[in-house]
């Protein structure tokens, strides 16, 4: 038996809520983030993302105390996202008791901070969130660019590309998401994550779109990646962990049991 | 995994009485048990050491002291004689073996590619019973990450052992010694049982 494919449930956090924009509209409250979190260490999630999706300088004092609490009861890795912009930053998340600190716009910015990153803490902690979207295809073939600001600024960087970059300066992981796909319920984009989990040697995520376990399976099989990420589906009981991994496992996916 | 505080944490909930993250010699001296994660690249956390006299400290509890010690990750990495990482790094010669890494491409048995680092729950083989894997059955998962893996030249001190490409030391032990590659911290209720296990522990020495 080989390495386990892991299920990590997301905890997008606002202000000290759970919170999931369906369709990006109407933010539907999933509860208190510790509660939650603790949840889902008891069901046997692989390991949980906590991004941070607060705006206010005052809501992200409130999410390193959130984080400090999460750790304390929560014995699997823990990754911390969303505003992470520095060094500093990630040394303050790092302490806090995150396991893992996922670097999104800041990447694109600077992508040194990535190089720096990983040899200050060791590429194992450092996760590049990458958003991907669908664009005009070139020469007949699909292609996917990095958009900040919610899926909503294109950058003109091509996500594969990219990827490959962030491997390169010292990334430890991907996480993909897509931003055509987050919050549909209609599965993860399956081209762009074979096309990312082929052209790079560091695990990568799939995140994007969730809506039932088929996804989860095709995510893995069909999209190549080494773990799925997913939150409403888990949120809103409409499954558990438990049952996620039962059903992959019938399809033969190696998971933990 | 960058984090000694997600090993405190660990120890607290698993019922350790005390728990202090310190390079402090005397609170080290103090101890009654050690826990020596190591973070991060090998050269960084050999020269801290070294710096901070934890490699002296570390010698004075396990062969003096005789106290139960436990290290983790590159903590364990650390203890062998040389690492490939960093162009080549000299370690502590704790424990005579080698730390190389993965190499890429990386294949399974039946030709799979494998990522590098090594990252998320392998399953771990017991080879040598030991109080420390008290409750935990053969083959459970454990979580890992790291690039280099241990090799020890002593295949009598490998208590576990895991797949990956190629067959890794996952876990060491030599009288009031052991080791793990991957982090007990992070691996849930079978991780906890090791660390529970481990402040239980009376060696024999």
């Amino acid at each position: 038996m080989g390495l386990a494919k892991r299920i990590i449930p997301c905890l997008d956090v606002d202000n000290g809520r759970v919170v999931k924009g369906v369709n990006f509209v109407g933010i539907r409250d999933a509860g208190d983030p510790v509660e939650v979190a603790r949840r889902y260490n008891e069901q046997g999630a692989d390991e949980i993302t906590f991004l941070d999706i607060t705006a206010s300088h005052e809501g992200r004092e409130t999410t390193v105390h959130t984080v400090e609490q999460i750790a304390e009861q929560v014995f699997i890795p823990l990754t911390v996202g969303g505003g992470i912009r520095s060094v500093d930053d990630i040394r303050t998340m790092l302490n806090a008791g995150a396991d893992k600190v996922s670097i999104n716009t800041a990447a694109i910015h600077n992508p040194e901070l990535v190089r720096q990153a990983s040899q200050r803490f060791g590429a194992q902690c450092i996760v590049v969130a990458i958003d991907a979207k669908r664009v005009a295809d070139v020469d007949g073939l699909p292609r996917w660019e990095i958009f900040t600001h919610g899926g909503r600024k294109p950058t003109g960087i091509d996500a594969v590309a990219w990827a490959v970059k962030m491997a390169e300066l010292g990334a430890g992981e991907i996480l993909l998401t897509s931003m055509d796909r987050d919050g549909t319920k209609n599965g993860f984009e399956l081209g762009v994550t074979r096309a990312i989990t082929d052209a790079v040697d560091i695990p990568v995520i799939a995140s994007g779109g969730v809506g039932n376990l088929q996804h989860l399976v095709d995510g893995i099989l069909l999209g190549g990646a080494d773990a799925v990420l997913a939150a409403s589906i888990f949120h809103f009981a409409e499954y558990t962990v438990p049952e996620a991994k039962a059903y992959m496992a019938e399809r033969g996916i190696e998971v933990r049991l | 995994m960058g984090n000694l505080h997600s090993v405190a944490s660990a120890l607290a909930h698993v019922g350790a009485e005390r728990v202090v993250v310190t390079h402090d010699v005397e609170q080290i001296r103090a101890a009654d048990r050690v826990v020596f994660p190591g973070v991060g690249a090998i050269r960084d956390c050999m020269s801290e050491i070294r710096r901070l006299r934890c490699d002296e400290l570390l010698q004075v509890a396990l062969t003096e002291q005789h106290k139960p010690v436990l290290a983790i990750c590159v903590g364990m990495q650390a203890l062998m004689s040389h690492s490939e990482e960093n162009g080549g790094v000299d370690c502590l010669n704790v424990i005579p073996g080698t730390v190389r890494h993965f190499g890429q491409p990386l294949q399974d048995a039946e030709g799979r590619r494998l990522k590098v680092p090594h990252m998320g729950w392998s399953e771990v083989r017991k080879v040598i019973e030991h109080p420390l894997w008290a409750g935990i059955p053969d083959a459970t998962r454990f979580y890992f990450v790291h690039s280099y893996y241990v090799t020890v030249n002593d295949r009598t001190l490998v208590t576990g052992s895991v797949d990956y490409g190629v067959c890794a030391d996952a876990a060491l032990a030599r009288d009031n010694l052991f080791a793990t590659q991957f982090h007990p911290e992070k691996s849930h209720t079978a991780g906890l049982q090791l660390l529970r296990n481990f402040i239980n522990w009376t060696p024999a020495c």
